[in-house]
């Protein structure tokens, strides 16, 4: 890091001017009604995701998420996300980099597909791979008779999973990499570094804030994602299972603290992801 | 390093930016592109080094053609109008990028790039800045960073987009004097773009003055300021003021008074214009013949070492401008409302074509 800090305006001006800042009782209002509304609907569920988790004791927890069918999800949904975290990167750059740095023919349209499974309900894009790879879908009979299993098997859930992670990374690089805009790499080029060095040495360090903020962004929906991997999973215990999933089978089985135990992981993992985006966006911040 | 330029021609969808242009810079001279936005001088300057293609045409180094040659073969050292500094790495970084990014074979020990790197960093006296990052530093000491980088690869030619155009105007005229020593010093063939005249005259060995993607005039810049090819030029190399003209008998009339044409080809009553520039009138209170355009002073402005004039000319109601020093205004003692004798020097007559 540079070491240098644009600290902006001083203490004496750091205050709002007395013109437009609202007397006390209203400042306490706002905050109270702020207040209130993140506890009673973040704060009260997540303590109650960990109480009811324990409930039944340290023990019960342990023993609720060290089940093998437990494992096995935590397995599918760490694997899962690492192939589609990847694949998304390789994707968002390279999206990113020929919307930002090219003009061509039907770029717009491009920008408007990136954005389409924000768009569509998860189910559906869970219901067009089935459409298409199902067993009486438009690839199912040649698939079947060459033996691949998509739907209801691991492929499902990850194509499923990388159509709605589509935007998270591609999203977060093109403003930036329209903003910096190509200067620096023709520099690099003029200076006689080619295509690779180019990205490593100069287009990657100005995206690399971005590019990790997209990746958490991206990596905790892939493992959050429910709908449209219910739509494809075929729900078969132990081995097309993913963390979710598994939350829901033990729910409607009236597992109470075993569901609770495994949602608790979930928040683990949702609750890392922000501390980290919030460290990339203190640490990008100070860049 | 001499560069030539032959029959080059460049659009941009429906946009001409470059037609037909040829061009010849020899080695060793500091040459201006002068143009308005639009001109196409930048493009022509990015062809150059490879960071454009030419629709049709040649670019060629010492008698080599490089037209398709790639950027990074063409060992150009590029000065970018923003400087494109790379943001994420410290000045020294910056400079040694070029050095470190050669194949392994090429590339020089790690202390000779540190030595080298602080060389340059010396020559554009900023190596006490070597650690901080292009953030921390000012718009001139960016552009010196920016030459240095550039100057690090040893560069065959040096090309410099709008070198000064982001600077304010006092660092502007300190850093394009400075530009003229370092050239001076180090003798590249470089090749810089600006819509300043000013500086197009000042600091150049040549002037290129280009408009709507043609070469106007190339030459000396004390030839085209002096001898104008047109009056595009004429008008695009200072301030400048116009009278309508008519020839009679081998001279022209310009207001109410003749002056001597004959070179100028124009026939009988033909009208043309005549461009004066304002520090080539002067202002009389009598005359003893009839050479001076009898004129009203409208305002007087007073800026710095010189007083502006803004004169009518009684015969045919046209404004006019005139520069004088503030010794020669104060010894006239001119007033607002007086009448006057604006004696023309140095009258340029065009006749027909862009007229």
């Amino acid at each position: 890091m540079s070491g240098y800090e644009n600290r902006g305006p001083g203490p004496e001006r750091s205050g709002k001017s007395s013109a437009i800042s609202e007397p006390p009782y209203i400042r306490g209002l706002l905050l109270a009604v702020a207040l209130t509304f993140m506890g009673i609907f973040l704060i009260m569920p997540l303590t109650a995701i960990f109480l009811q988790a324990f409930e039944k004791g340290i023990m019960a927890y342990v023993t609720a998420i060290s089940e093998s069918e437990t494992l096995a999800a935590v397995r599918l949904t760490l694997l899962t996300a690492a192939i589609v975290v990847p694949l998304n990167v390789l994707f968002g750059v390279c999206a990113a980099w020929a919307i930002a740095k090219f003009q061509f023919f039907g770029k717009n349209v491009l920008i408007t597909f990136i954005d389409l499974p924000f768009a569509v309900s998860p189910v559906i894009a869970g219901l067009i791979f089935v459409i298409i790879f199902g067993l009486h879908g438009l690839m199912g009979p040649w698939l079947s008779s060459h033996n691949i299993r998509i739907i209801f098997a691991v492929p499902g859930i990850v194509l499923a999973t990388i159509f709605i992670t589509v935007p998270f990374v591609a999203r977060e690089l093109i403003p930036l990499m329209q903003e910096q805009g190509s200067e620096e790499e023709e520099a690099a080029l003029v200076l006689g570094a080619g295509g690779w060095k180019t990205f490593f040495k100069v287009t990657l360090p100005n995206i690399k804030w971005g590019l990790m903020y997209g990746v958490i962004l991206c990596s905790a929906r892939t493992i959050g994602e429910f709908g449209a991997v219910s739509v494809v999973s075929g729900h078969i215990r132990g081995k097309t299972l993913t963390l979710p999933l598994q939350v829901e089978i033990l729910y409607n089985e009236y597992n109470f603290s075993a569901a609770f135990a495994v949602a608790s992981l979930l928040t683990l993992m949702a609750l890392a992801a922000l501390a980290a985006k919030n460290f990339i966006e203190w640490k990008s911040g100070c860049y | 390093m001499s560069i030539e330029v032959k029959r080059i021609t460049k659009t941009f969808g429906s946009f001409t930016a470059l037609r037909d242009v040829t061009l010849n810079i020899p080695t060793g001279e500091l040459v201006a592109l002068l143009g308005p936005s639009g001109s196409g001088k930048t493009t022509l300057l990015r062809i150059v080094a490879g960071l454009e293609m030419p629709d049709a045409g040649t670019v060629i180094f010492h008698g080599e053609d490089t037209t398709n040659l790639s950027v990074r073969d063409r060992r150009v050292g590029f000065v970018f109008q923003h400087y494109a500094l790379f943001r994420h790495m410290t000045v020294f970084n910056n400079v040694a990028f070029g050095l470190s990014v050669r194949p392994r074979k090429q590339r020089p020990k790690q202390d000779e790039i540190r030595e080298r790197v602080m060389t340059l960093l010396k020559l554009v006296q900023i190596d006490y800045m070597a650690d901080r990052y292009p953030s921390q530093l000012s718009g001139g000491q960016r552009q010196r960073v920016a030459l240095a980088r550039a100057l690090a690869i040893e560069p065959k030619v040096l090309l410099l987009d709008e070198p000064f155009g982001a600077l304010d105007a006092k660092v502007r005229k300190e850093l394009r004097k400075w530009l003229r020593r370092l050239h001076d010093e180090i003798h590249l063939t470089s090749v810089f773009v600006t819509h300043d005249q000013e500086e197009a005259l000042e600091v150049s060995d040549s002037v290129v003055v280009m408009n709507e993607g043609a070469i106007e005039q190339t030459g000396t810049p004390d030839h085209v300021y002096e001898h104008p090819a047109n009056p595009f030029v004429y008008r695009f190399l200072g301030n400048v003021n116009f009278f309508h003209a008519r020839m009679c008998n081998g001279r022209a009339r310009i207001a109410d008074i003749e002056v001597e044409a004959r070179e100028h080809g124009g026939a009988d009553e033909v009208p043309g214009i005549a461009y004066v520039r304002p520090h080539d009138i002067e202002i009389r209170r009598e005359l003893s013949d009839r050479m001076g355009v009898k004129s009203v002073i409208n305002h007087i402005s007073k800026r710095g070492a010189i007083v502006h004039l803004e004169l009518n000319a009684q015969g045919n109601r046209e404004l006019f401008d005139v520069e004088l020093s503030r010794e020669g205004f104060r010894a006239l003692g001119l007033r607002k409302g007086e009448t006057v004798y604006a004696i023309l020097r140095n009258p340029k007559i065009f006749f027909g074509v862009g007229v």
